[in-house]
């Protein structure tokens, strides 16, 4: 521990509120050394990246560190004033956030940003300043740099836009850098690059490296040293086999068990039972009055041939110029009655493409989307209206799904007010049962979505996309947003409703462990095209496609998890 | 983006027209010319004669488009009331408008920028509250009251500057200036300051409420733990992010303060195209009425296209669109 180039001892940070002081960080204590990454882990509101803020000196008013000290090489800066902290930030400690599409200034070219950081810490001429920024963007791996330097961060891809931004943080030669969520915005291959850069960079510059993160893969792939937060402190430390492979907290082993496996298939998600706050939900009592469906003519419940989508990527006036991209490019595949059909890609794939198409939130370019026997493209409006009762959806983020000034009570009625199943009095009973029974508390009806958690509002989607009885529903990535406890919950309620209500589910995703336990049979998208669909159990044990079988091997192994 | 200007350019046209074929109908619709310009002694013959001079006789459409063709050349006919040509008569009081609208439009966009800034960045402080509640009685009072006010007060009471006309213009091969004389100068103030406060005060209100929501962004907190000062966080990085909504406002208001100098002239007896209009309308003067609505629309259009374009300079993202 004498070696450590950023120290934090049992530091608390306050936030004055109208109910009293309330404490984010309480008496959290760790230490970072040169060329280690340390990762932190922890559900949202843990207190993670609040401890990260207070390191840097970047809390919001009123927030402020009451206890504790942060020695950074030998000299105490928790208690520097603002402008000696500002000196520090960026040259000695540097920080990489969570989403690199909006972390850039989006009128600046990447290069004038940053040559303005290299300059203002180094003191170069501009000339010395372009070069090195030249020389960063090479370390960074990132191709054509000289060319590169001169364009703005929207012409650069996600995963290009965080090197960029790791570029940034390293302009001066920090010696710690605190990346929060650095890889959570990324897709699997990208994010796989962007941990290896880091690993990398941290050992070859010997910089200490905080990492910030909720994913127990990216953990398990990247540290040496874990610290686990929960609810403002921290619960445990140590090396992370040790910690993931024997935790000793129950928290921590409660956590690691809500992780889903890649390796084997459960019944049930373990959910984070930790804190008491367990929910419980009622799936099966909805069965009772849940009037079965007939099976579909010829057991397919839905059918997909050559489907296609096309949107424009350039207008011009003279139509034969028009430039097209295409999303979806002739898909079919076919999915059973009660069967779970999952989609896997990375984005832009077009998977979340061909789910709107299969609601009718697109119009689709060419191909058939056959229900139940009959084409849903060439449907009049009043069969496309009894189709969408039959159908619903639940999208990935619970914060915008929702309308936020509409009370709960009344976003679950709409659907059955709309499709004339029940009269405003009766819906107002229903609407009580079905909150009931996903698992909210009495009341609920008569709230606002901003005052549910995640996952909770996740659970009203749910609530509201069952309302009307469907005997479909298209889950696109339900709980990409969401902390691996609270995932836990939802996927259960997902296979309540498959397994009691017998419904049938297009479940997308980009997590091929969720995907393995969700789903009866997958398919693999790249491009728009359909690669392969095989049993799920196949597909993983004995990928056909090659590019599968590369998304497999990148999959966070977890190993230490179970060893 | 040539595309893209190029249909800007054609819905330019197509309003021009709509505002065009509006201003030709003042002709035929809002009392009869020949009753105006004729008086009590007329005789048929004489009407007649007139009609035919004037082209009255001919077709709706025909007329239109004999409008349209005279517009374009700068012909909008011979003002009933002074006997000149409108053209002349508008070319000789635009310098007296344009004059005070460029002062006014400088005066709000550099105040109400600084001053929008300033609020944003001292968000709680006392003075930036004060900016804030004082700025109200910019956005709440009417244009004439605010000038009658400070006519009361600076001409009346303190008598220090003149409250009404140009006082002593320059001529620049046609075009008079004011701001090349004391006494010119002098006259600019109050009636300036009239038109702009309205302006500033909205754009004041408009790039504080961007600013702080630049200020929220990711790309500033990412600033900030770089440790960029924080005089390049808020002049560098988050005011340019907060120009293009404000050069939208900017860019139709500057078309208002044209538009409702109108009341700043009257108010003033500033000897410019407002108050032309406003006596053109006391004498029915349709031809020196439908010039000057054909000019603010043109003005206005121009102006927005001007903004269009500037946009794709402000935002790179604008730029290759197409891409």
């Amino acid at each position: 521990m004498t070696d450590a180039i950023l120290s934090i001892r049992n530091v608390t940070v306050e936030i004055p509120t109208r109910h009293g002081l309330f404490k984010p960080v309480k008496n959290v204590s760790y230490d970072i050394v040169p060329g280690e990454i340390r990762g932190v882990v922890g559900e949202s509101g843990a207190g993670k990246s609040m401890t990260g803020n207070a390191i840097i000196g970047l809390l919001d008013d009123p927030a402020h560190i009451s206890e504790g000290e942060i020695w950074l090489k030998g000299q105490r800066i928790d208690n520097l004033s603002a402008e000696e902290l500002r000196r520090i930030r960026g040259k000695e400690i540097s920080m990489i956030f969570q989403d690199p599409l909006t972390s850039l200034n989006p009128l600046f070219t990447v290069g004038e940003q940053l040559v303005e950081t290299i300059q203002l810490h180094l003191g170069l001429s501009a000339g010395d300043a372009k070069t090195r920024a030249i020389e960063l963007l090479d370390a960074v791996s990132i191709p054509n740099s000289t060319e590169r330097f001169d364009q703005y961060p929207h012409q650069f891809s996600g995963g290009m836009r965080q090197r960029v931004v790791i570029a940034l943080a390293l302009c001066s030669e920090p010696s710690v850098i605190i990346a929060d969520e650095p890889t959570t915005a990324l897709d699997v291959s990208i994010q796989a690059q962007v941990l290896d850069l880091i690993k990398q960079l941290a050992r070859d510059r010997s910089i200490g490296v905080i990492l910030v993160t909720h994913d127990m893969g990216v953990i398990a792939e990247t540290t040496e040293q874990v610290t686990v937060m929960y609810a403002g402190e921290v619960v445990e430390n140590g090396t992370t086999d040790q910690v993931l492979g024997a935790p000793m907290h129950p928290y921590t082993q409660s956590l690691i068990a809500a992780v889903p496996r890649p390796h084997k298939k459960v019944h049930r998600f373990p959910q984070v039972s930790y804190g008491g706050r367990e929910t419980v939900f009622k799936i099966e009592d909805l069965a009772r009055n849940w009037t079965q469906s007939k099976p579909s003519k010829e057991g397919k419940m839905l059918e997909v041939k050559g489907l296609t989508k096309r949107f424009v990527e350039k207008a011009s006036l003279i139509p034969s110029r028009t430039t097209y991209f295409t999303a979806v490019d002739n898909v079919s595949f076919d999915i059973k009655d009660g069967e779970v059909f999952g989609i896997v890609g990375e984005s832009g794939s077009g998977k979340s493409t061909v789910a709107r198409m299969i609601a009718t939130l697109y119009e689709v370019d060419g191909g058939e989307v056959v229900f139940d026997g009959s084409d849903v493209v060439t449907m009049d409006a009043k069969d496309r209206a009894a189709y969408r009762k039959q159908i619903q959806m639940i999208f990935q983020d619970p914060f915008s799904s929702l309308n936020p000034r509409m009370k709960v009570g009344e976003i679950v009625a709409e659907p059955l007010i709309h499709h004339k199943i029940l009269g405003r009095g009766q819906a107002v009973t229903r609407v009580a049962e079905l909150l009931d029974k996903v698992g909210l508390a009495r009341g609920a009806e008569d709230k606002y979505p901003h005052e549910f958690s995640g996952g909770q509002r996740q659970r009203i989607s749910i609530a509201r996309a069952i309302a009307t009885q469907p005997r479909f529903l298209i889950c696109d990535e339900p709980t990409s947003a969401l902390d691996v406890s609270i995932q836990a919950q939802i996927l259960n309620i997902l296979k309540d409703l498959q397994e009691h209500l017998g419904l049938t589910m297009l479940f997308i995703s980009h997590d091929l462990p969720v995907v393995r336990q969700m789903c009866d049979r997958v398919g693999v998208m790249k491009m728009g095209q359909m690669l392969e669909v095989s049993d799920s159990e196949t597909l993983f044990s004995a990928a056909k496609h090659p590019y599968t079988a590369e998304l497999l091997q990148l999959m966070p192994q977890l190993a230490q998890l179970d060893g | 983006m040539l595309s893209f200007m190029l249909r800007r350019v054609g819905q330019s046209i197509l309003v021009l027209l709509v505002v065009g074929l509006v201003a030709f109908s003042m002709f035929r619709f809002v009392g009869d010319p020949i009753d105006n310009m004729l008086g009590q002694e007329r005789t048929l013959e004489d009407i007649e004669r007139l009609e035919q001079q004037l082209g009255l006789d001919r077709p709706f459409p025909v007329q239109y488009l004999r409008f349209l063709e005279g517009a374009i050349q700068g012909n909008f006919g011979v003002s009933y009331r002074q006997g000149r040509e409108v053209s002349e008569i508008l070319l000789e009081r635009a310098p007296a408008t344009l004059e005070l609208a460029a002062v006014s439009a400088v005066l709000a966009i550099l105040l109400g920028i600084a001053l929008g800034v300033y609020t944003a960045i001292r968000r709680d402080g006392f003075v930036a509250n004060f900016i804030m509640s004082t700025s109200l009685i910019g956005v709440s009072l009417p244009t004439f009251l605010i000038g009658i006010l400070l006519i009361y007060l600076f001409s009346v009471e303190l008598n220090w500057l003149p409250s009404f006309g140009r006082g002593e213009v320059v001529d620049l091969g046609g075009w008079t200036t004011g701001l090349l004389t004391a006494s010119g100068l002098k006259s600019l103030i109050l009636p300036s300051i009239t038109l702009g406060l309205y302006q500033m005060t909205l754009i004041m209100r408009l790039v504080r409420s961007e600013m702080l929501e630049v200020l929220r962004q990711d790309y500033i907190r990412f600033a900030r733990a770089r440790g960029l000062a924080d005089r390049t966080i808020h002049f560098r990085h988050a005011l340019k992010n907060t120009l293009v909504p404000v050069v939208t406002i900017i860019g139709l208001q500057l078309g208002a303060i044209i538009a409702f100098a109108i009341i700043t002239e009257t108010v003033f007896q500033w000897p410019g195209m407002g108050l032309l209009f406003i006596n053109a309308i006391q004498f029915v003067d349709i031809p020196v009425m439908a010039a000057y609505l054909m000019l603010i629309s043109v003005m206005f259009v121009a102006i927005n296209l001007i903004v269009d374009i500037l946009y794709a300079f402000i935002d790179p993202r604008l730029r290759v669109a197409g891409k």
